[in-house]
Order: C-alpha cells, then sequence, then structure tokens
C-alpha cells in the first residue's frame, strides 16, 4: 500500500525526524493563502501515487504569488500518469549545499531489513543505482539486534565528513528504522536528505509503502489508504476471493494461480496478442468465483474475448466445468469465450463441456492462439 | 532416493483441527505419508482422522519423534509456529499459510537458522516426493515416480509442468514448491545443491518468476556447482512495472528483475530457457538422451 508525501513526513515528523515546513491544499485559494504565510521561495507539489513527479511538471519553485498562483493553477487538475492531482503540498524553500540518499526497504536475498546510502541523492537516484551502484552504500540490518548505535555510526560516518552532521544522522537513522519496523513498512525513503546552509539535516521529501500482509494489525496505515480507480478494482476483486489487474490489450483473462496467470498472459503475447488483465481466481470450483471474475473482465469494455484458463490440481475439472457452466447460465456473455481446461480428471470436465457446446482446447498455447484470432 | 522428505518423514500437522489442515492431513494419509501428530492448542489429547493432536510442538516431538512439520495456521500466527517447531528440534518446517507479514519472517529467519531447521515457504503448495511422501497440497494424482527435479515459485503453474512431465513419461524425483513471497525459507540456491546431490535426480527444473534477482543468482550458482542439466521458465514476462501480480514477489521495481534480465543470465550459465512450458518435456529428453 502506498502513500502521500504529506502522509509519509507527518510520519516521520512523529517521530522526530525534521521535514520541511509545509501545508497541504486542495483550492488554489489555499495555496495563496499558505505560499504567503510560509514565504518565499517555496515550492508548489503534486500530491500523486506515482513517481516522476518532478519530469511530468508537478513540481514547481515559487518566488512571488504571482509564481504560486500560476503554479497551483497548472499543478491541481494535472494528469500524471493516469492519476489526476487533486491536492499539492505548499513546502517552505530550503536553501541546500547537498542531497543525501537514505532508504529503507527489504532485502530477499539477506533476509533482513536493508540501509540503502548514498552521498549522490536526489532526482537521479534511479540512474545512479544503474550507472554506478557503487554509489549505493548497502547495510543489512540484523532483526535481533535492530540498527544499534554503532550501526548507524557505520552508516552516518559513510555519509558525512562532518562530525556534527553524522551525530544528527546517527539519531535520525535510528528513529528511520523504528518508522520501517513499527509499521510494517516495505520501504522508508527520504531523497532528497539536504544538508542545509546552516548545517542542519533536513528530509525534503519522504516516502513510505507498506505491506499488505501486515495491514492487519496496522489499523492507522490501512486507515490512509486512498485506492484509485483500477485499485478500487483490486480491491473489489480482493473481497471476492481474487486477484484482478488491470491492463491494456483486448483478451480477457481468467486463471487459477498467480503463477500459471502470469504464464497465460506471457503466452498471449508470445503469439502475438495482448492481455486485458491478470486475473487469479484461487483454487476453488465455486461457480459464484466464476460469475464474479466474469462480471470483472466484462467490466472491461475493451475486451473482445475471454480466454480461460483452469488447471485442475486440488479442485478438480469435472468440478470446475460444473462451476463454468452454472456461472455462464446466470451470466449472458455476448463475446466469445476460450476455455481450456486440463488436469485432474481432465476426461470428464471437457465431456461436460462438450455436451454444453462451449468451445475448448486441451493445451494453453491453442487456447491463446484461438483467443487471438477471435480478438 | 528423494530430497528433503522420503519415507523415514515424520510429519506433525500445526493447525491440524482447522478446515485445510484436517483436510489436507487426510490426503496426505491417503498418499502414504507418515503423519505421526498435529498440533492445536488447546485441543491436546483428540484425534482428527485417527491421529493424535497435541497441546504445543514441544510435546508432540516428545511423543512422536517427528522430524517435520507443515503449518496451516492463520498467517498472523504462521511465524511463531515455526519458531515453535524449531525450538522443538524439528529440522524440517514447511509454511502454507498465505499472508505471512514479511518482518515476521525477517525475524524468525536468524532463529531457524541458529536451531538449523530448514524452512519452505511460506505461500506456498509443500513439496512431494512421488512413491515416498507428500508434505503439502499438491495433487498427487498428476506425479509420477522418476528422476527430474523441480522447484517452482508457483503452485498451479508447477502442476502444469508436473502434468506435461508426467504426461510425456518423465517421472520426479522431488517437487519443491518454494513460495512467491519476497522473504521465504530454502530458495533456488539450496535445492539446486540438494538435487546435485541426489544420485536419483538426473535433471532439474527449475520455475522462475518475474522480481528480485534469485533467479540471476541461481543462474551463477549453476555455473559454479551444478554439472546435471537444467531448464528453466520464467513466468510474468509480459507483467507490467510495478504491479504486485497475486505472488508478492512477483514484482518489477526501478528496472531490475526482468524477465530478459533473467532469461539473459540462464542463457549465459548453460541453462536452456523454454518460452512455454510445454517446450520443456523435449528439451529435458534431447539433454538426457531419453
Amino acid at each position: 500500500m502506498k502513500i502521500h508525501e504529506y502522509q509519509a513526513k507527518e510520519i516521520l515528523a512523529r517521530y522526530e525526524i525534521p521535514v520541511t515546513k509545509e501545508v497541504l491544499c486542495y483550492t488554489v485559494a489555499e495555496v495563496k493563502a499558505a505560499a504567503e504565510k510560509l514565504g518565499y521561495p517555496c515550492v508548489v507539489k503534486a500530491q500523486v501515487l506515482t513517481g516522476g513527479r518532478g519530469k511530468a511538471g508537478g513540481v514547481k519553485l515559487a518566488r512571488t504569488l504571482a509564481d504560486a498562483t500560476s503554479a497551483a493553477e497548472a499543478i491541481l487538475g494535472m494528469d500524471i500518469k493516469g492519476f489526476k492531482v487533486e491536492k499539492v503540498l505548499v513546502a517552505q524553500g530550503v536553501s541546500f549545499v547537498n542531497e543525501i540518499y537514505a532508504g529503507l526497504t527489504i532485502d530477499r536475498n539477506t533476509k533482513s531489513v536493508v540501509f540503502m546510502a548514498s552521498r549522490e541523492g536526489g532526482v537521479e537516484i534511479e540512474e545512479v543505482a544503474k550507472d554506478n551502484p557503487d554509489a549505493i552504500l548497502k547495510f543489512a540490518i540484523d532483526p535481533d539486534l535492530g540498527i544499534t548505535p554503532f550501526v548507524a555510526r557505520k552508516i552516518a560516518y559513510a555519509l558525512f565528513d562532518d562530525s556534527k552532521l553524522a551525530n544528527q544522522a546517527v539519531v535520525m537513522f535510528q528513529k528511520l528504522y523504528q518508522v520501517f519496523i513499527d509499521t510494517d513498512a516495505s520501504l522508508v525513503e527520504i531523497n532528497p536528505l539536504v544538508i542545509t546552509s546552516d548545517g542542519n539535516l533536513l528530509a525534503l521529501d519522504g516516502k513510505m509503502t507498506f505491506d499488505d500482509n501486515a495491514l492487519f494489525r496496522q489499523p492507522e496505515i490501512l486507515a490512509l489508504n486512498e485506492p484509485d480507480e483500477d485499485e478500487i478494482k483490486e480491491l473489489y476483486a480482493k473481497d471476492k476471493g481474487l486477484s484482478y489487474i488491470r491492463l491494456d490489450g483486448n483478451i480477457g483473462c481468467m486463471v487459477n494461480g498467480a503463477g500459471l496467470a502470469m504464464a497465460t498472459m506471457d503466452m498471449i503475447k508470445l503469439y502475438g496478442g495482448e492481455p486485458a488483465n491478470f486475473l487469479d481466481i484461487g483454487g476453488s470450483s465455486n461457480p459464484q468465483k466464476v460469475v464474479d471474475a466474469m462480471n470483472l473482465i466484462l467490466s472491461d469494455k475493451n475486451v473482445k474475448v475471454v480466454m480461460i484458463n483452469i488447471f485442475g490440481g486440488i479442485t478438480r475439472c469435472d468440478d470446475v466445468a460444473k462451476g463454468l457452466i452454472s456461472a455462464l447460465e446466470q451470466i449472458k456473455v455476448k463475446i466469445p469465450i476460450v476455455i481450456r481446461l486440463s488436469g485432474t480428471n481432465s476426461k470428464e470436465g471437457l465431456e461436460i463441456l462438450k455436451n454444453a457446446n462451449l468451445p475448448i482446447v486441451e493445451t494453453m498455447s491453442e487456447a491463446a492462439q484461438m483467443a487471438i484470432s477471435l480478438a | 532416493m528423494s530430497i528433503l522428505v522420503n519415507k523415514n518423514t515424520k510429519l506433525l500437522v500445526q493447525g491440524i483441527t482447522g478446515r485445510d489442515g484436517g483436510f489436507h492431513t487426510q490426503k496426505m494419509i491417503d498418499y502414504g505419508t507418515n503423519v505421526v501428530g498435529g498440533v492445536s492448542p488447546g485441543k491436546g489429547g483428540q484425534e482428527v482422522h485417527g491421529v493424535p493432536v497435541f497441546n504445543t510442538v514441544a510435546d508432540a516431538v516428545k511423543k512422536t519423534g517427528a522430524n517435520t512439520s507443515i503449518i496451516f495456521v492463520p498467517a498472523a500466527y504462521a511465524a511463531d509456529a515455526a519458531l515453535e517447531a524449531s525450538e522443538a528440534g524439528v529440522g524440517l518446517v514447511i509454511i502454507i499459510s498465505e499472508g505471512v507479514p514479511t518482518l515476521d519472517m525477517v525475524r524468525i529467519t536468524p532463529y531457524l537458522k541458529k536451531n538449523g531447521t530448514k524452512l519452505i515457504g511460506a505461500n506456498c503448495p509443500g513439496l512431494m516426493s512421488p512413491g515416498e511422501a507428500l508434505v503439502g497440497i499438491l495433487p498427487v494424482s498428476i506425479f509420477k515416480k522418476g528422476n527430474i527435479g523441480l522447484m517452482s515459485r508457483s503452485g498451479t503453474l508447477t502442476y502444469e509442468m508436473v502434468y506435461q512431465l508426467t504426461s510425456s513419461g518423465l517421472g520426479q524425483s522431488t517437487c519443491v514448491g518454494i513460495g512467491g513471497d519476497p522473504v521465504a525459507g530454502l530458495y533456488y540456491e539450496e535445492l539446486l545443491q540438494m538435487f546435485q546431490d541426489d544420485p536419483d535426480t538426473h535433471a532439474i527444473v527449475l520455475m522462475g518468476e518475474i522480481g528480485g534477482d534469485a533467479e540471476e543468482r541461481a543462474a551463477e550458482y549453476i555455473r559454479k556447482h551444478v554439472t546435471k542439466p537444467v531448464v528453466s521458465f520464467i513466468a510474468g514476462q509480459t507483467a507490467p512495472p510495478g504491479k504486485r501480480m497475486g505472488h508478492a514477489g512477483a514484482i518489477i521495481s526501478s528496472g531490475t528483475g526482468t524477465a530478459a534480465e533473467k532469461i539473459a543470465a540462464f542463457e549465459s550459465a548453460g541453462v536452456q530457457v523454454a518460452k512455454q512450458p510445454s517446450e520443456i518435456p523435449g528439451m529435458l529428453k534431447k539433454l538426457l538422451n531419453l
């Protein structure tokens, strides 16, 4: 789960990590008032749940009230990667001498929380990661010990030559780790963490994402959730026991199992088609699930054909076939359907579908090719 | 022979009185797995499918000599269940439960390691050595005893692969579902070594997925340590970046973990990568001169 910059910085501030003075605004009038209050220069920043705001023109510096007004007018309502900007953050301008990167995430290899730090912070950090990976230092944190003062010192002295700054960083980094642990985060990032002209550390930006598996024990974090249109669909699906992600193609997919669902999408692409969605209906033959899944697929008007790919493992194919027939009786599907059914009791299942005059094929590749020809 | 589970497996089921735990206990018994006991706090003294239930893992191990435990408890309690098994001296723990918080897995990893407990999962279908033992929720009817070792991050894709192997006459030594979560137990490298050391495994199938760099690391490991033929498939080649495809692991972020990178890494290590799972049996037969 993602949250906005202003929400992340509110959490950081609660842990006494210094952040910029700022005001959240929904209208141009609010931006004007905030700019006047904070003084100039100030920065108007789009609050959207996606990266790359700056490059999309969603972050503007204002030196005067007129600047702030025109920035607010330009940014509010702007579309950034499909996200409409409905609120902006007006932050006090800060003069700084250097930009640092500090972030925590989970490292699959060491199976631990890893602290990432770089002297080369700022908007180009992803390029730094790609072109000069050695410039990003990584420190695996022992989960039993946590980030002890000496570990924080190791990180701090790798980043700062000045002891005063290093001392500030030691305190800040320990708190940053605590935020990560306390909130079940999957990412906590300050980029840039700046050294201000008067020699202090300040978080100019903040980004946090959270482990969806842990939201059940993080009610305060869950309350910050603001699902967008696609995510509302995804949540609806989750509620029905389905896992759905909308894509841009025209072949609707209904598959049991996440890995098989991905492989199905791959197969469609391999033969030159475009999948309209990822949809995992899980391991059950419950007709209601098929109905829900079909409704979800058909709510996407781009879909021209539905490809159903079921591998009967624990659930038997004859049960799945019965479920499919009962589901298709409940909803009238006007576009073609291709069904591929294989695995446990597949003979019996195929027989049932044949008797119901449903188009069936035996292999994934046949199904993909047939779906593409019908799309 | 096989790896990890076999005729000597003495299995404990944690969460045996739950719906899934009970159902799959019966399936495992039917297959011939030696299920020696179950654990369910407060239900000690009962029986489920003829299997004695204990309040704690320590009790169960003392009375039954269990050496392996499979966990079906709700995700919020799964990590603690694994610690309990490890503390009681169980050498192999499999977490089937889906949705275990990542930091719980991070927290238990050092303790299990210190105790020498091997972990598989969470969020996995378990594992199976055909003709020896089923420790998981895999559909037994599609398996056949033989000489292909298989490891996979996904459930049904594993079944799909096994089905095609079996249909082409290629049996399996052991099939392991390692799970799709970001932090999981045994992974490719450890399993590759076990299959390499198992005389009854003649070739290895590795079913990978986008996200992370485990496949790249596996490729490196194969180059250095594996002499048996390995073939692979990568699911999610067309998945859009930044989206979680059901498996928490299957997410591409900031240009790493793409299918193209993984395929390139495998090919440079001499591992053949199939464009679709149905190509794999043919590849194996060629490599094994069958």
